[in-house]
């Protein structure tokens, strides 16, 4: 058990302290949901017009942005696995003795953490977008960041473990980022699209983690409500499981799941993989 | 009861077998040296010994534990310094050692009076705050010998160590890796191209072809060899060429303008040709057979080609790194 809590730990700290050392890499997961939030905000915003609750287009997608970056950089736990297999370093992690469990479930907790971190600073600019932070918000948000980005750092996990370049798993995450991004209800509410694509998005853990996220911010208004679109159409901004309007709690719960099945089938490819 | 025992030992790669049934034993203290040229599986049996590769038949104990079994067990008994660079770039050398020493579950006051001892004897006390991205391929191998130290393992697997390092640097390390071994009994596990630094080695195994063609002492192995050697040179080598073929009945080769040949009981025979050759020698010179003359023998190949072959096998392990 011991050689599990100190692989946990040992692997999660040497993820942090190669966060701290290595800053284009914080730059380069800023850039892209920056990016977004400017575009889609300004371009947007005037043709969407205002959502109920007085609420915004950009004050809608900022909540899914820091969902966003807090998935970019989750999903980087599986490039960790990969450039420390390229590169050697994962020799000296399999050679001492932890745990394979242990290792996989370091590399997440790092992932999640450096996550973390990008998300909290995200928070930065909520009174630029017009929204207010307060401690209870934060208590809020950081729990959920967390589960949400373990749950993801398993899905960057177990497509890392039978990858052997950097390359081609960087493939691999491009093909997986944006699908994962744009189901997700970031830029518009999941109730609007077709039937099929609801579907889609309703297995998208970032779904879940975009409706929690929102509704931390917006208010559980926000969601199971509706939106008044141009031509007084109106859908729910939220997330509707089985005809039920997800909170907060349960949005948790479901990336929860997801993640724990994630996380075990990384932990279980890996053991495979290296003996 | 010995530290390292391995029976039967194989490995197979699709087609390839890399590790063709070897047995043998390493006592406790001892320096064991594992020759062969590239490719003959030397990596390959160390990684099943520290537990990164899973035979594909045949057992193996490390310190009385199963590698198969026990591996955590056998993890923490050894030290692996790998064949190419397994740092991290971006961590400093403090870091990379408080990883290391973290992993291991070295002690806090034991950990920092290891890596000032250590890092003092490599001679990189002073970069320690240094990235590695920064240090030169010496610096690195050398980090890497003071990493595999810094938990004292019983075993120490040293997968080419020194490739690279200048002769000073190989002396003053080696200097202190017999010193451990004298005082708590460190066995060592080596492979290296390098014949002076297997010199060191109380026994020695050569491998080929994934099989062990030898194992004994560096000096029966060279008694194995057949005589010394003898190297002439002369204005006319072919006139020494053929007297020592018709009139001693020996076999002569000739390299780079000096004839050389293998002789039985040397001390005698030189006087007794000196004597009876009929033209004017420049130089003559009697040597005992080198591992270098061991491994010719025993493997058909040279260990290694001067120094053109150390810069293609390190351009092999830069390849390997970047593929
Ligand atoms: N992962 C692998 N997959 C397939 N073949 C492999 C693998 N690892 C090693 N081999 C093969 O096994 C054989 C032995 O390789 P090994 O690395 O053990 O040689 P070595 O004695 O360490 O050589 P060198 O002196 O070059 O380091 C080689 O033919 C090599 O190609
Ligand atoms: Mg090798």
């Amino acid at each position: 058990m011991s050689e599990t809590y100190r692989g946990i730990w040992v692997v999660a700290f040497r993820e942090l302290l190669r966060f701290v050392a290595d800053r284009s890499r914080m730059i380069s997961s800023f850039m892209f949901p920056l990016i977004f939030l400017v575009v889609f905000g300004a371009g947007f915003s005037r043709i969407v017009g205002r959502l109920e609750g007085d609420v915004n287009f950009i004050q809608f997608i900022y909540p899914g942005i820091i969902a966003m970056t807090v998935v970019m950089s989750s999903l980087f736990a599986g490039t960790s696995v990969v450039v420390d297999r390229e590169y050697g370093f994962l020799k000296e992690v399999l050679v001492a003795p932890l745990s394979r469990v242990g290792i996989i479930l370091g590399k997440a907790l790092g992932g999640s953490l450096t996550a973390l971190i990008q998300g909290t600073i995200m928070l930065a600019i909520a009174p630029l977008v017009g929204l207010s932070i307060s401690p209870l918000l934060v208590l809020q948000l950081l729990p959920t960041l967390l589960v949400l980005s373990l749950s993801l750092s398993g899905l960057g996990i177990l497509m890392a473990t039978r990858m052997r370049s950097q390359q081609g798993f960087q493939f691999l995450m491009q093909l997986m980022v944006f699908p994962l991004i744009f189901l997700s209800g970031v830029f518009f509410p999941v109730q609007g699209v077709p039937t099929w694509l609801q579907i889609v998005a309703k297995f998208n853990p970032l779904t879940y983690g975009v409706d929690a996220i929102r509704q931390i911010f917006l208010g559980p208004r926000a969601s199971g409500s509706v939106a008044e679109l141009p031509g007084n159409e109106t859908i729910s901004t939220g997330v509707i499981l089985f005809n039920h309007p997800m909170g907060i709690i349960e949005d948790v719960a479901v990336i929860g799941a997801i993640g724990a099945v994630l996380l075990l089938a990384g932990v279980w490819s890996f053991s495979r993989t290296e003996a | 009861m010995p530290i390292i025992e391995v029976d039967n030992l194989s490995k197979q790669f699709g087609e390839i077998k890399a590790v063709d049934g070897v047995s043998f034993k390493v006592e406790e203290g001892e320096v064991f040296g594992f020759l062969g040229p590239n490719g003959a599986g030397k990596t390959t049996t160390i990684n099943m010994l520290c537990t990164l590769l899973r035979p594909t038949s045949g057992q193996a104990r490390v310190a009385g534990l199963d590698v198969i079994k026990d591996k955590n067990d056998v993890r923490r008994a050894i030290g692996l310094v790998f064949q190419e660079t397994t740092l991290d770039d971006y961590l400093t050398a403090e870091q990379n050692i408080l990883f290391h020493a973290l992993a291991y579950a070295v002690p806090s006051e034991v950990r920092k009076q290891r890596t000032k001892e250590l890092l003092t004897l490599m001679e990189l006390w002073e970069r320690r705050k240094s990235k590695i991205r920064t240090y030169s391929g010496g610096m690195k191998r050398r980090l890497e010998i003071a990493r595999g130290l810094v938990h004292l393992p019983r075993v120490l697997f040293l997968d080419e160590p020194t490739l690279g390092l200048d002769p000073q640097t190989r002396n003053r390390i080696w200097e202190y890796i017999l010193d451990l071994r004298e005082k708590q009994g460190l066995t060592i596990f080596l492979t290296t191209h390098y014949m002076d630094e297997a010199e060191h080695s109380d026994r020695i195994a050569v491998i080929d072809h994934g099989k062990i063609v030898a194992l004994n002492t560096p000096d029966s192995l060279k008694d194995q060899v057949g005589g010394d050697v003898l190297t002439i040179s002369s204005d006319n080598n072919e006139l020494v060429e053929d007297e020592l073929r018709d009139k001693y009945g020996l076999v002569p080769e000739v390299n780079n303008g000096t004839v050389s040949v293998r002789v039985p009981g040397g001390e005698e025979f030189l006087p007794q040709f000196v004597r009876a050759y009929e033209g004017t020698l420049q130089s003559i010179g009697l040597r005992r057979p080198t591992l270098e003359d061991v491994f010719l023998h025993l493997t058909g190949r040279e260990i290694r080609d001067e120094k053109v072959d150390e810069r293609a096998l390190m351009r092999n392990a830069m390849r390997a790194r970047y593929r």
